[in-house]
């Protein structure tokens, strides 16, 4: 008899003899079901992230580098407060690193704070003021949706316009044009040049389009002397982006005046730290759902080679008959083995059956979908913790003497 | 050529300290269409011979050769295949699959065999017809009375067409004219010309068969054959 035959018969009496036994493999699969679970909603949870994390960092740009005074990712609490006394970043440094940076096909200086913003009677608060220049458009990869941005005499000279972001304009102006309106930003007034396209949240929590941008000579006079600024340095050729980074970290050692042996007083950050971020934080995710599904299966799989173990002992006799009839061990072995195998299968289905439920409650929050390598991996892991747990107690059977077998009562 | 040689078979369970001597050196020779009868005390070692015979079991020692091919030093998976193809068993207790019907428990051995479905569905058809069964084939066992049960169990021991058809008491969970028809099933294979061994207590039931062997204590106490009526000597003496 060939091993497709003795599979193909092997599933058929593992199947009837789970159904002669419904409640009891059920109850047995229970383990495996939670596994499983875990399992397939870690997968779908990571793989959405995953999705989320890529939308969202796109917007920063892997071309990009940001001169800020301190790291955006700080892991101690000594080097956060060491960062915290550095000198900030005057817009006298900034115009000198403009001027000397060679590798760079954008740099725009940015500026900071919350405010509230009023219209006539309509105001929108905790809104996100930027002051910076003309070279934003290019180093944020923002597009205008109407109107234009600021150029660059409006910057350096500090013209009372502003340029806002899509809920700023659906909140203060409804369906009224916002082009050519004037705002109150705080004491001032500006008039609105442009209105930016939408740009949607970065990593599901900053919105991108709460925010108002205005020229940063506008910004120093009116709202903030001295700021700490970022400089936002888009380079020409992302190839050369590790050149350009020293280059900018030699142009921002010198215009600080740091001594050869110093070490930096900013930090130059980029995309890479967010991703580096998110793949110790999905990894950390991974590494939870990992053990708790480990944990379940094993669970599991010690109950299925107990009732395996079960099936066996009240089969015993039909292990005789069928060893006397000319089953050979490997025939007895694959029956058993198709058994466990079976009865985890089918938890691995509920299981993912249950997941699926799941899934819709999580993708309220993640863009989150069941994928087919989740559910391949989910079957897979089935599949084996069945075949693992099955193999001792379908062995045990395999090896048994017919005689002791047929006389078993 | 004889179909089994027995030679000096011995047969030896340890319990414990204590070595059983189940059967002692026991030579024997039986030809093809031979109808025999093994009779003797409960624990004279009858279904250990029978065991032995249908290479369920292998000998402590001696040799056992079926067809001419020694069979007492076969692996596991070899001697399978000889109790596929060459034994049918019939046990006292019927030991069909219970949750499989008549047709099912008698293609069993040609699944076994890897005969492909439709072949085999015949086949088995046409032994549980030639029990008479032709009518109950999906019955499964509970739904039977007991001697249609053992004529199942008949006509899977006879499907795969065996040099040998052991029955190890096969009318001890019957009543006497349900074994009365048992045994005239046999009868009646063992002239179509199948070798049958009949493990029995009764006497009237052994007189179907033409040969009788009595066993006790392991040992071979008479041999003889109705046929020719007269009693041979003992193939054995006591050692
Ligand atoms: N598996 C076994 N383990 C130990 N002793 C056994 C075993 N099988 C049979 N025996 C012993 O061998 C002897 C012969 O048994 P058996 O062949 O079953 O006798 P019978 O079938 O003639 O009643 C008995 O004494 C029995 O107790
Ligand atoms: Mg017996």
């Amino acid at each position: 008899m060939n091993f497709f035959v003795e599979l193909k018969e092997g599933l058929a009496i593992a199947w009837d003899a789970i159904r002669a036994n419904k409640l009891r493999s059920i109850l047995t699969t229970l383990g495996i079901v939670i596994g499983i679970v875990t399992v397939t909603l870690m997968g779908t949870a990571i793989n959405g992230m995953n999705e989320a994390f890529r939308k969202s960092i796109s917007i920063i740009g892997a071309d990009m580098l940001f001169m800020d005074r301190h790291a955006w990712f700080i892991h101690t609490e000594a080097e956060w407060l060491k960062q915290m006394k550095r000198r900030p970043i005057t817009m006298e440094q900034v115009k000198r690193v403009e001027r000397e940076l060679t590798l760079a096909r954008a740099v725009a200086p940015v500026v900071g704070m919350g405010q509230s913003v009023r219209y006539k009677n309509r105001s929108s608060s905790m809104v996100q003021i930027f002051g910076t220049t003309d070279q934003f458009i290019y180093t944020s990869g923002f597009t205008m949706g109407q109107g234009r941005f600021i150029t660059e005499a409006e910057a350096s000279g500090g013209r009372p316009v502003c340029v806002i972001g899509q809920d700023v304009a659906t909140n203060l102006f409804q369906n009224e044009a916002a082009l050519g309106k004037q705002i109150k930003i705080g004491p001032r007034t500006l008039e609105v040049i442009g209105v930016l396209e939408k740009q949607g949240s970065f990593l599901g929590m900053q919105s991108l389009d709460n925010e108002v941008i205005i020229p940063i000579q506008q910004f120093l006079i009116g709202y903030m002397r001295d700021p700490d600024f970022e400089i936002q340095v888009k380079v020409a050729r992302l190839e050369e982006l590790e050149d350009a980074k020293e280059e900018l970290r030699g142009v921002m050692r010198k215009v600080r005046q740091l001594a050869p042996g110093d070490d930096d007083d900013f930090a130059i950050n980029q995309q890479d730290m967010f991703i580096k971020m998110f793949h110790s934080v999905a990894g950390t995710i991974a590494a939870v759902g990992l053990v708790i599904t480990g944990l379940s299966l094993f669970v599991g799989g010690i109950g299925i080679m107990n009732i395996m173990f079960v099936s066996v002992a009240e089969r015993t006799r039909e292990i005789g008959v069928r060893k006397a009839i000319g089953a050979k061990r490997r025939t007895i072995l694959i029956q058993f083995l198709s058994e466990a195998a079976t009865i985890c299968l089918l938890g691995g289905l509920i299981g993912m059956l249950i997941a699926y439920l799941f899934t819709f409650l999580i993708a309220r929050v993640l863009p989150v979908s069941m994928s087919l390598p989740v559910v391949g991996l989910a079957l897979l892991v089935s599949l084996l913790t069945g075949l693992a747990s099955g193999f001792f107690p379908a062995w045990r059977a395999a090896r048994m003497n017919p005689v002791d077998a047929l006389r078993n009562e | 050529m004889s179909l089994i040689r027995l030679q000096n078979i011995s047969r030896r369970y340890q319990m414990g300290t204590e070595t059983i001597h189940a059967l002692r050196d026991v030579s024997l020779e039986i030809q093809r269409g031979e109808y025999v009868a093994i009779m003797g005390p409960s624990g004279s070692g009858k279904s250990t011979l029978m065991n032995l015979l249908g290479c369920l079991d292998t000998p402590t020692s001696g040799l056992y050769e079926l067809n001419g091919t020694n069979v007492s030093e076969m692996d596991d998976n070899q001697l399978a295949e000889i109790r596929n193809k060459e034994i049918g068993f019939v046990f006292q207790t019927f030991n069909l699959l219970p949750r499989s019907n008549a047709l099912r428990n008698v293609e069993l051995p040609l699944i076994y065999s890897g005969m492909d479905a439709e072949e085999r569905r015949d086949v088995a058809l046409a032994a549980l017809k030639s029990v008479g069964l032709g009518d109950r084939i999906h019955h499964k066992p509970n739904e039977m009375s007991g001697g249609q049960r053992q004529r199942v169990a008949i006509a899977r021991a006879l499907v795969n067409s065996p040099s040998i058809i052991l029955a190890d008491e096969p009318t001890g969970n019957l009543d006497s004219r349900t074994g009365e028809e048992i045994m005239a099933l046999l009868e009646a294979l063992s002239r179509k010309g199948n070798t049958i061994f009949v493990v029995t207590h009764e006497e009237d039931v052994a007189k179907h068969a033409r040969r009788i062997i009595r066993i006790r204590d392991g040992l071979i106490a008479s041999d003889e054959c109705l046929m020719q009526g007269r009693e041979n000597e003992p193939a054995t003496t006591v050692a």
